[in-house]
């Protein structure tokens, strides 16, 4: 079969590879996109951030109705709810997410071979087409977007009915009885919430002694207490060594981190969620002579260039936060430099974001880090029960966190547990990006009353000048 | 990216002005805020400043024109910094001509990292910015770590925790000289440390010169020859010029006030007060004692108070008090022999009179050439507060004062 000329073929469809493709057009290159799944937008829109979000959405919807209501005195009678309708309105919300990036790639004129695809050295990719055959594709630059999957907790097999991964997860057909999350990091809160908000009992075991072991302490220790208060159980400290599998439920057998007496803890269904490994599976990258991390991850520089001149790679599947927007940066700083502009990803101001209600949210560096730094920083804090908003909406779990170093008054920090977390952190991102004092973001003006006020409130208390606290 | 200088607006009823003045040309760097030209209206002269940092690229009405409030008229092209490479701070030779032409060497404040000037160069964020407001500076003089060369607070918390060496002399502290054993170091006593200050502070604030005159003694010396021993028998002290100076100084200074104000801010201070300072010689260097209130004293007064804080003050029993709150200072130099010289301003005073040595001079009165005994006499004085016309006019009444003494009798 003839070969296809392209500048850049990107394998992989994730928000790192399309991204990187949509940028790379704009630029004037002629981009071609591996992708194997049928679907375009990798795990993220069809497995992961998307899908979640809409459940959580939905889940939360119906955790208002029941809880919240009455304080408005809004009455509603029996309230219920139809899992196969939230379920299928999550698949139409991944689809009009995978279409539209179809309809991006349409317009940006980037061309979508349907398939695995496999380097074969030279520039060239190999994709073993999804209908059937084999297409080469010959290209300048090859930008490697794999991404990650699911870790798996050896011993424990995962079969997405009764023992799940995030995917599985997501479509479960009933809402389980009980349910055990095994890790307590991003990914099993979330998707523990939306299953306890739906009815099921939901422990969480965790082998570190906190969750969101990598976020800022008090993050982590305030979010179990508000999820604790919503009625999820936590176990910390504790590994699961086996599970065992009946019609009647999964038994785990679980054991103190540190050693000691093993307890057995059975439930409907089991949620594997410790994390994400990188994944190159097919991708033919040993024999291509890409080199690889002792962790699986691709190697690369700081331009995203892999020891292999012309291949380079990023997101998941290099080293570094595993996150969609982390991807997407990269992408797009790749793919620039590869137009000859010279831009920057800034990798201290990437929001980490965790879609519990209240939500959890942080960028740059934890107290913690900057203690192991020996940095000289205050601190400064404000909780939502003293924001006026907060208070209108009935919703004061949490507060802003703001690290300024000492001497010159930079944010170095921010760490919000509360309402709208996801979207108050991006002030401290963009104080961040600026090189911004706290005193910067406290002499700007906040509209009120809004929630980021307390965001404002969170910088004067760092010079412990707050008026409304 | 081309940043516009509008006309601001200028207040309710007001929508035209002229441009009296640009201070910057075409092709000149201007910093943010820094004022670019000076607009006219019916009721005030104002400045519009440069709103942002960069190169002023066009000139779009130039001086003279009418313009509207909004008007466009001129163009920065932000951020292309008049790059002014750090020199290096060679033994620099204070006065101009410095090969590397460069903006005055000032204040490279260490580390221009000379690269490509920064998108943002000169922009402040805003706690810096208030800072820099606080203390008088310039984004543009503070070197900005922000995104895109911004400045942040911890930039200019640092700027004033280290100033680069300010203005002049940038000659980094000089290596100290090698001894040489034909010379004698001798530390410098604390009052020359004081006096050497505050000659350079005046000089380097006021915009000082000095006006000449010379007087003729004439009358003077015969007043003196007249009722030198009456004076003496009934005060106790001997009639000298100083008394007669002091006096005339006072009478100039209440026909020419400036000579007698100060500048404080933006402000001029005008008092209604006369202490007049008088220069004394020490061994330890020169003081002046201030007679106060010397328009309220008699000639005996003034030689008895002069003889008195003199003889004090080269006994160092002087207070802080007596050599502070003078409004014009007299100094004799002819006592030494000097002929003419241009005494320093004694700040924060705005005038300083020097006498010097009376010496037989021909003359030309009434057509006919005499012999007469001349001093010259010099005003250094503050131009910001004093114009010309009144440091002339007060050094000839002064004179006048001094040739005929029955002026000051008659206030004339």
């Amino acid at each position: 079969m003839a070969e296809q000329q392209f500048d850049l073929v990107v394998i992989g469809a994730g928000p790192g590879g399309y991204e990187g493709a949509i940028r790379a057009a704009q630029l004037g290159m002629n981009v071609a996109v591996v992708e194997k799944r049928g679907k375009l937008g990798g795990t993220c829109v069809t497995v992961g951030c998307i899908p979640s979000k809409a459940l959580l959405q939905s889940s939360e919807l119906y955790e208002e109705t029941t809880h919240a209501l009455a304080d408005h005195g809004i009455k509603v009678g029996k309230v219920d709810f139809d899992l196969g309708a939230m379920m299928a309105r999550k698949d139409a919300v991944v689809n009009s997410n995978t279409s539209g990036v179809e309809f991006l790639f349409k317009k940006n004129k980037i061309t979508w071979v349907k398939g695995a695809g496999k380097l074969a050295g030279n520039g060239k990719v190999n994709v073993a087409l999804t209908d059937g055959g084999e297409q080469v594709l010959q290209a300048k630059n090859i930008l490697i977007a794999t991404g990650s999957d699911v870790t798996r907790l050896p011993g424990i097999e995962i079969d997405e009915t009764q023992i799940v991964s995030s995917t599985g997860a997501l479509t479960l057909p009933k809402v389980p009885k009980t349910m055990v999350v095994i890790g307590g990091g991003v990914i099993g809160l979330e998707l523990g919430t939306v299953w306890r908000r739906l009815g099921a009992e939901v422990t969480v075991i965790e082998y570190l002694d906190r969750i969101l072991p990598t976020m800022d302490t008090d993050l982590g220790k305030n979010t179990q207490r508000v999820l604790t208060k919503q009625g999820m159980k936590f176990k910390l400290g504790a590994k699961v060594t086996a599970a065992k599998k009946a019609k009647s439920g999964v038994t785990l057998t679980v054991e103190p981190a540190k050693g000691g007496a093993a307890e057995e803890i059975v439930a409907d269904v089991v949620l594997v969620a410790i994390g994400r490994v990188p994944y190159t599976d097919g991708l033919g990258a040993k024999e291509a002579g890409v080199a690889l991390d002792e962790r699986g991850r691709v190697k690369i520089d700081a331009h995203f260039a892999t020891n292999v001149p012309g291949i380079y790679a990023i997101g998941d599947v290099v080293a570094g936060a595993m996150l969609a927007h982390k991807a997407s940066e990269e992408a797009i700083a790749c793919v620039e430099m590869l137009a000859g502009q010279k831009p920057h990803v800034n990798y201290d101001a990437i929001p980490g974001i965790v879609y519990t209600w209240p939500e959890v949210a942080a960028v740059g560096k934890t107290e913690e880090e900057l203690k192991a730094a020996g940095v000289d920083y205050k601190v400064g804090k404000f909780p939502f029960s003293a924001n006026g908003r907060a208070r209108a909406n009935g919703d004061t779990e949490g507060f802003v966190k703001i690290l300024a170093d000492a001497k010159t008054d930079k944010v170095l920090g921010c760490h919000i547990l509360g309402p709208d977390a996801g979207n108050l952190i991006h002030e401290a991102v963009i104080a961040i990006e600026f090189g911004a004092s706290s005193e910067d973001l406290a002499r700007t003006c906040h509209g009120h009353p809004t929630l980021n006020e307390a965001v404002k409130e969170a910088a004067l208390a760092v010079d412990k000048r707050t008026i409304n606290l | 990216m081309a940043v516009e200088i509008k006309i601001p607006g200028l207040g309710d009823s007001v929508t035209e002005a002229t441009i009296a003045k640009w201070f910057k040309k075409a092709g000149e760097a201007v910093a943010a805020d820094e004022p670019v030209l000076e607009l006219e209206t019916d009721k005030v002269t104002m400045e519009v400043n440069a709103p942002a940092a960069g190169v002023l690229v066009a000139i779009l009405a130039d001086d003279g024109a009418a313009v509207k409030v909004g008007e466009v008229v001129g163009q920065i092209e932000a951020g292309a910094a008049a790059a002014a490479p750090a020199p290096k701070p060679a033994p620099a030779p204070k006065p101009a001509p410095a090969p590397a032409a460069a903006a005055p060497a000032p204040a490279a404040p260490a580390a221009a990292p000379a690269a490509a000037p920064a998108k943002a160069a000169g922009q402040a964020l805003p706690a810096a910015a208030k800072m820099l407001a606080e203390n008088n500076l310039q984004a543009a003089d503070v070197s900005g770590t922000g995104k895109d060369g911004r400045v942040t607070k911890g930039d200019v918390l640092s700027f004033l925790e280290n100033p680069p060496a300010a203005a002049p002399a940038p000659a980094a502290p000089a290596a100290p000289r090698k001894e040489d054993p034909r010379e004698e170091r001798v530390k410098m006593t604390k009052l020359r440390k004081v006096i050497a200050t505050r000659l350079k502070e005046a000089q380097n604030t006021a915009a000082m010169l000095t006006t000449f005159n010379e007087v003729d003694m004439t009358a003077l010396f015969a007043a003196r020859k007249t009722y030198v021993e009456a004076f003496e028998k009934k005060h106790g002290v001997r009639l000298g010029f100083m008394s007669f100076f002091v006096k005339a100084a006072v009478a100039a200074l209440k026909q020419i006030p400036a000579v007698n104000a100060e500048i404080a801010g933006d402000e001029l201070i005008y008092k209604n007060y006369y202490n007049i300072g008088v220069a004394v010689s020490t061994p330890s260097g020169l003081i002046v004692p201030v007679l106060r209130d010397a328009d309220q004293m008699s000639f005996a007064d003034v030689e008895k108070k002069i003889a008195e804080l003199g003889k004090r003050g080269r006994d160092g029993k002087i207070s802080l008090d007596e050599l502070q709150g003078g409004t014009f200072t007299i100094s004799n130099g002819g006592v030494f022999g000097s002929l003419l010289s241009t005494p320093i301003l004694n700040p924060p005073q705005s005038g300083i009179l020097g006498m010097h040595k009376v010496q037989d001079r021909p003359m030309a009165v009434n057509g006919q050439v005499v012999i007469r005994p001349m001093m010259y006499l010099a005003l250094s004085y503050d131009h910001r507060i004093i114009d010309g016309r009144e440091a002339v006019t007060f050094l000839v009444k002064l004179k006048e004062g001094i040739e005929d003494p029955q002026r000051l009798l008659f206030d004339i």
